[in-house]
């Protein structure tokens, strides 16, 4: 990612917060709040189809899925992140050498 | 997280009966064990984000001044994925949004001069909304806002900084199923939003439409599609609220979520 976006980013993030405490803040919570509480389920929801199934385009069902799955179980059965994270990328490796 | 919670809540009672001895601040026990508990997190940033790409400086300059978790890995994710930065920026933005409604809630524990306040805004985020909303005092509210910010801010950098020196020494080719890793971490951060049936009508109308357009979009994408989502979920919201003694929409307060 270039500085620029990476400024960009700081700048916006920073900016987020500023305006949450700014005289403007109580305005946005109740015009925008319900709409920017459920913002996160839907971006994470799709981020996680695109980043599961896509590939150059088109929709497959490989290996990634697989480990994914096996990643939503650990979350599920409340395991911290680290091993949600080795559990999804042993499960994919796993299934790539016996595909 | 939560499997460690034994050992973290028996050290945070340790540090927190010598604190208390100089004073009574009842909420540094809870600030330590909402900090430590972003440890793990922070290894896992670092590793994660080095593995995608990122150098050093930027990992430092994201868990330093960027500051808010889930844009931090929603960025990263995006990257690894191929997507363009203006994605990776464009996702991560809406993800920081909702810290603009802790604001509001946070009042009371903010100085009241306007740039001692942006200088708190930083700190501003799920974790310390959290613990400072739930003290009895505006006194209290203020001294756990600025010791879990402080706290976790230094937990979070040093971490995702030992993180990304970690992944550094391991190496991770993309033969290890890195590609697996980014959407596994995002389930995670889905879930405590999936708690209440607007949070659930939003995720899975977004992850249907995400899949319907994928065969004629690129990249960015999962921006705008999770923008039509909302509609469904905010008429689910709507309805619920209709009726007394549902799901209790959370709303104000913030999860445990990053």
């Amino acid at each position: 990612m270039s500085w620029p976006l990476m400024i960009g980013l700081v700048a916006g993030c920073y900016g987020l917060k500023a305006l949450g405490v700014s005289k403007l803040g109580g305005r946005v919570d109740r015009r925008l709040g319900p709409a920017v509480t459920l913002l996160p389920a839907a971006l994470f929801a799709a981020l996680i189809m695109i980043m599961t199934f896509e590939d150059a385009g088109t929709l497959t069902l490989d290996a990634r899925a697989a480990g994914v799955a096996a990643g939503a179980v650990a979350v599920w059965r409340k395991a911290p992140l680290i091993l949600v994270v080795a559990v999804a990328m042993a499960v994919t490796a796993a299934v790539r050498i016996v595909t | 997280m939560r499997a460690r919670f034994g050992t973290i809540s028996w050290l945070a009672g340790l540090i927190g009966r010598l604190g208390s001895s100089r004073g009574s601040r009842p909420y540094l026990r809870d600030c330590i064990i909402v900090s430590l508990a972003v440890a793990p997190t922070g290894v896992t940033f670092g590793v994660v984000a080095d593995a995608a790409g990122f150098d050093l400086a930027r990992i430092i300059v994201m868990s330093a001044l960027v500051f808010t978790g889930a844009s931090q890995f929603a960025a990263v994710g995006v990257i690894n994925d191929g997507g363009s930065g203006g994605a990776a920026v464009g996702s991560a933005l809406l993800l920081a949004a909702r810290n603009a409604l802790y604001g509001p809630v946070m009042r009371r524990a903010l100085p009241p001069s306007t740039p001692a306040r942006l200088g708190a805004a930083q700190f501003v985020i799920d974790e310390t909304t959290a613990v400072s909303t739930a003290q009895t005092n505006r006194r209290d509210a203020t001294g756990a806002f600025w010791f879990s910010g402080v706290l976790l801010w230094l937990v979070w950098n040093a971490c995702s900084i030992a993180g990304a020196l970690l992944g550094a020494v391991l190496g991770t080719p993309e033969t290890w199923g890195l590609d697996a890793a980014f959407p596994a971490i995002l389930v995670a951060l889905l879930a405590p939003h999936v708690r209440t049936a607007a949070g659930r009508t939003a995720a899975l109308a977004a992850a249907a439409v995400a899949l319907g357009v994928v065969p004629v979009t690129g990249t960015g994408v999962p921006i705008l599609v999770s923008v039509v989502a909302l509609a469904p979920a905010l008429w689910v919201r709507a309805r619920r609220e209709d009726s007394p003694a549902t799901d209790g929409t959370p709303g104000e307060a913030p999860g445990r979520a990053l």
